[in-house]
């Protein structure tokens, strides 16, 4: 079984959805450790990601739709998840290449070389209060549940199951990057903002791969 | 002297080109184009660049805003980007990127604090300094406050080859335009020079020197070739920076 250019569009329809939905709720992550903009920023940047999702062709590739995307986020989210989110999926794009089909493995690739371009991009590591700790248990689960011979959807659900405790295992840590490091222990206690929205993020890919 | 206001932007185009135009990336709108109005003061003939807010005036970081900046400022020599917090650091790296092969790599990210690096990297620019070397004074932002002072004794153990003492005598001391205008000379001499033990071609460690009116300052070189440079930098702390005595 295999995942297809209209996957990503879903996927990309579904995050709309989702981060309009918890907009108000990543904003109050953001507000006690950060500057409060982050719900506000997802909802934009996915908002023009909707939009330009109209104006796509027919026979885009599962890459050609995550270059778009990732272009569309950068220019228009305005803080640091742009840039971010918006180098993993250009880095997915990348390993997607002209693929039709997206098989377990594949799909496994594209989660892996997203957590790479933010990692690239930001230079953060596991245990640093980021999206880092919601994308690197995603990708190892993913690895494993492919290894164990899952179809995508069920990789994907993995991924998207571990995304959400890694981003709830954010709570205790003290945070080492980005304006939440300006707190010391007192962020201690919240939850990453940006590793929640990557765990909604996730969970909307599963979702959009619920028949695969 | 000559500290005449600033030549207008785009009648100047000569001495910019041979220039490493500078970028300042803020979420402020406002505080870039602060910036660039304070280090014109020290720079009038380099290409400053503001890059701040979101493209609807908003607080936060534009990529289109940014790459545009940083086309601008390219005058061929290098371009030198500073910022303030952390998402102004990703735009920046990510629309460095996003150059033409040929442009990225004379462009540089610099993680330093915004004001006192910008206008450090703006007085070294000013002096002709290389891309490198345009860095490394933004850079020296960092630790301008943990710095010590080479105490003078010292130096006067390890062979001090010239030097005079000299009164400050302007009202408002060595401040920031005197300060800069020190720099700029300083640096058109190969000699390394001290002042009180600090390097008198780096902005922020005169400044840091916080000279006031009648404060005085030990001018040393080390250099067998560096009396003229002392001989200058003395006079013109002697001149009063043409600012009114104190």
């Amino acid at each position: 079984m295999s995942l297809d250019a209209t996957w990503v569009v879903d996927w990309m329809r579904e995050s709309a959805r989702v981060l309009a939905e918890n907009r108000a709720e990543l904003g109050a992550l953001d507000r006690e450790i950060g500057d409060g903009d982050h719900g506000e920023n997802m909802d934009r940047g996915f908002a023009a990601v909707l939009a330009g999702l109209e104006t796509i062709s027919a026979d885009a590739s599962p890459g050609g739709v995550l270059q778009k995307v990732a272009m569309t986020l950068i220019s228009t989210i305005g803080g640091a998840a742009g840039p971010l989110y918006g180098t993993g999926l250009l880095k997915a794009s990348d390993a997607a290449g002209t693929e039709t089909q997206l098989d377990g493995a594949s799909i496994v690739a594209l989660l892996r070389a997203v957590r790479d371009g933010i990692v690239l991009r930001g230079k953060a590591e596991v245990g640093e209060k980021t999206m880092v700790d919601a994308w690197t248990p995603a990708v190892d689960a993913a690895s494993a549940a492919e290894s164990a011979g899952e179809s995508p959807g069920g990789i994907l659900r993995a991924a998207a199951e571990a995304a959400s405790a890694g981003a709830e295992a954010t709570e205790p840590l003290i945070a080492r990057k980005g304006r939440a490091s300006y707190l010391g222990e007192r962020a201690i206690g919240h939850r990453d903002p940006g590793a929640q929205s990557t765990a909604l993020l996730l969970q909307a890919a599963a979702d959009a791969a619920r028949n695969a | 002297m000559r500290h005449g206001m600033p030549e207008a932007r785009g009648t100047n185009h000569q001495p910019e080109a041979r220039r490493v135009g500078l970028v300042f990336v803020s979420h402020s709108a406002r505080l870039a184009e602060g910036l660039v109005e304070l280090a014109r003061q020290m720079a009038p003939s380099t290409r400053l660049i503001a890059a701040g807010g979101t493209a609807d005036g908003g607080i936060g970081t534009s990529f289109e805003a940014v790459s545009a900046a940083l086309r601008e400022a390219n005058t061929g020599r290098g371009v030198v980007v500073l910022c303030d917090l952390g998402s102004a650091i990703l735009t920046a790296a990510t629309a460095r990127d996003f150059l033409e092969e040929d442009s990225r790599d004379g462009v540089h990210v610099v993680d330093a604090p915004l004001v006192e690096g910008g206008v450090a990297a703006a007085v070294a620019a000013e002096s002709g300094a290389d891309v490198l070397a345009v860095v490394a004074a933004a850079e020296s932002a960092r630790q301008t406050r943990v710095a010590p002072a080479i105490p003078a004794a010292k130096e006067a153990d390890s062979g001090i080859r010239y030097a005079r003492t000299v009164t400050l005598t302007n009202v408002s001391g060595l401040h920031a335009r005197p300060a800069a205008e020190f720099v700029r000379l300083a640096n058109t001499f190969p000699a390394k020079v001290t002042v009180n033990g600090k390097d008198a071609k780096s902005l922020l460690s005169i400044m840091g020197l916080a000279l006031m009116a009648g404060s005085s300052a030990e001018i040393v070189t080390l250099d067998a070739s560096g009396e003229a440079a002392v001989d200058a930098l003395a006079d013109l702390v002697e001149s009063g920076f043409g600012e009114e005595r104190a």
